[in-house]
């Protein structure tokens, strides 16, 4: 029960990772995600969540191990080819990390820019996402003086803003109340009917369970792969392959035929 | 060519901030320098060419007046029939005497010496002149004539203008490379300074051509800025310094002034800072952002 490489969106295989010279923070990870599928990425705090999805958007190496995004072999993938993967990405960083001297317009803008979008189909787009995550008012407002909820939103709506085909969000709901936390997650589950795979790291475990998306599970640098409680919920687990190779301890999946 | 509007906030730098100044004072060196090189350029267009077409003749005197007279003639004669002589004419006494003047003092018996006549000879113009045939001629009809064709003077002139000029271009090769180097280093500041902007504009997918657009877009703007203040300050200068020379120069030197060539060249000087600039900025970040992940 494998599917080509080729097919998958992500693919990880026994990667390791340390900074510099410290221990491996993730070790021996192996996981395949499916067009399509939805996850959440669960851990304690410092399992390395965040590590794993900077490897994914290709903000890190790994160590050892190999990564495949969208069928591309990263080891042997050339710089001069990362900015077209990275536009079919859209990250929502922990940190926001929005660009602070530009405005919220200007920010949600950046994706479509980068990529050479005409300035009168920005104009449009972008305001009306910003209205969407209730950010009409603050269009023309630097970050800086938005409250942590509203930076949030105006980093989320520029992950979503090019309709990435990868969309991996780290703690997206943290800074605001559960009604906008509702709010965020069906414009994501929107995102994820387009077509659109999402991975998103969190630990309000009410949330999860409303949703009901298969998890991913980091222990203390080991990747978990499914859960029973997914079939209880109801939801198929589109595509989660945890591969079975000797020294991981990720479990297959019963449910993952796809 | 321009940034939209930048993505970086590059105009806040501190660095950046003297950098239009520093190129200002730059582009001020060069303008004094490329003026001094475009004048001593014309003045020794002009000396060449007023020098090569003249010529002149030397008599040494004889023990009367009668036989100068007829040593004079019969040089005229031989100078009139030379190919490629225009005109001859005997420098006259009075004309002689105010040149020696100021070596010996108002009557200084300059009469009592036993002077030489000089023949000033024009030449038509691009005609080349055999003056050693002339002067092999001239010595063979009347002895004791030297012909005298300037050409170890101007040589020497010319000598010194050509150096001149090379180091100018010097100055103006290193006024260049300055401002390339000042640029590379607040390119590599700002580059550092924005590090983690810089990163999330890859991580969104930016290529480095898009980071380095911004940066050289924003050299461009200093380096024109820069350039105009620098000869906002050249040219007063220039204008000084030319109504100085025409003041001083006693019929020294040429009378050459900048002429409106010589003016565009120097409103060239902001345009061609301001590309190096631009240019040295997009190279600066391509190199650098290379070596990143
Ligand atoms: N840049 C870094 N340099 C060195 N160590 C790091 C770095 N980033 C993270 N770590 C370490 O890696 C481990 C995993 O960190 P990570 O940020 O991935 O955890 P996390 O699961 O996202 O935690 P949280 O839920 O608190 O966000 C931690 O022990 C952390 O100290
Ligand atoms: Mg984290």
């Amino acid at each position: 029960m494998t599917i080509e490489g080729s097919d998958c969106v992500v693919r990880f295989e026994s990667v390791g990772l340390r900074y510099g010279l410290g221990p491996e923070v993730l070790q021996d990870i192996s996981f395949a995600l499916a067009p399509g599928s939805f996850h959440f990425l669960l851990g304690a705090s410092g399992a390395g969540k965040s590590t794993l999805l900077r490897l994914m958007y290709l903000a890190l190496k790994p160590s050892r191990g190999l990564i495949s995004l969208f069928g591309h072999n990263m080891a042997t993938t050339s710089r001069r080819q990362l900015p077209a993967l990275r536009r079919r990405i859209g990250v929502v960083f922990q940190d926001f990390r929005l660009l602070h001297h530009l405005s919220a317009f200007d920010n949600v803008a950046l994706p479509l820019r980068v990529a050479g979008v005409r300035e009168n189909e920005i104009r449009k787009h972008v305001v009306e996402l910003l209205t969407w995550v209730g950010l009409k008012d603050h269009v023309n407002i630097r970050p800086t003086i938005l409250s942590g909820g509203q930076q949030q939103r105006v980093a989320i709506a520029r992950a979503v803003i090019a309709r990435p085909k990868l969309l991996l969000a780290d703690e997206p709901t943290g800074n605001v109340d559960d009604r906008m936390a509702m709010r965020l997650m069906h414009l994501f589950e929107e995102l994820n009917k387009l077509g659109t795979t999402i991975v998103i790291a969190t630990h309000n475990e009410t949330l999860v369970r409303r949703l009901g998306h298969p998890r991913l599970r980091l222990d203390a640098g080991w990747l978990d792969a499914g859960t029973p409680d997914q079939q209880a919920a109801g939801k198929p687990a589109a595509g989660v392959f945890a591969a079975a190779t000797s020294g991981s301890r990720a479990k297959q999946s019963s449910e993952s035929a796809a | 060519m321009w940034a939209r509007r930048s993505d970086l906030p590059l105009d806040h730098d501190a660095l950046g901030r003297f950098l239009p100044w520093l190129i200002a004072f730059m582009v001020y060196l060069a303008a004094l320098a490329l003026a001094g090189m475009l004048l001593l350029n014309a003045m020794a267009a002009r000396w060449d060419k007023g020098m090569s077409d003249t010529l002149t003749v030397q008599i040494a005197p004889a023990d009367s007046p009668e036989k100068d007279a007829q040593r004079v003639r019969a040089t005229l004669g031989i100078i009139r029939s030379f190919p490629g002589v225009a005109r001859a004419q005997p420098l006259d006494e009075g004309r002689l005497m105010d040149l020696l003047e100021p070596w010996l003092g108002p009557g200084g018996g300059a009469e009592d010496l036993p002077l030489p006549h000089l023949i000033d000879v024009k030449l038509k113009t691009g005609a080349r002149v055999d003056a050693a045939a002339l002067a092999k001629r001239l010595a063979a009809a009347v002895p004791g004539t030297a012909v005298d064709d300037h050409g170890v003077w101007l040589e020497r002139l010319i000598r010194l203008v050509r150096t001149v000029e090379a180091l100018a271009t010097a100055v103006l090769l290193l006024i260049g490379l300055a401002t390339a180097g000042t640029v590379v280093f607040t390119t590599r500041t700002g580059l550092s300074i924005h590090h983690e902007a810089i990163e999330v504009l890859h991580l969104i997918g930016a290529q480095d051509t898009y980071v380095a657009r911004q940066f050289a877009g924003r050299a461009l703007a200093m380096g024109l800025r820069g350039g105009v203040i620098g000869l906002v300050f050249a040219v007063p200068t220039l204008l000084g310094i030319g109504y100085l020379a025409t003041r001083m120069q006693a019929g020294l030197l040429p009378d050459v002034s900048l002429d409106p060539h010589h003016w565009a060249a120097l409103a060239g000087l902001p345009l061609v800072v301001a590309a190096i600039a631009m240019v040295t900025a997009r190279l600066t970040v391509m190199r650098t952002l290379a070596r990143m992940l």
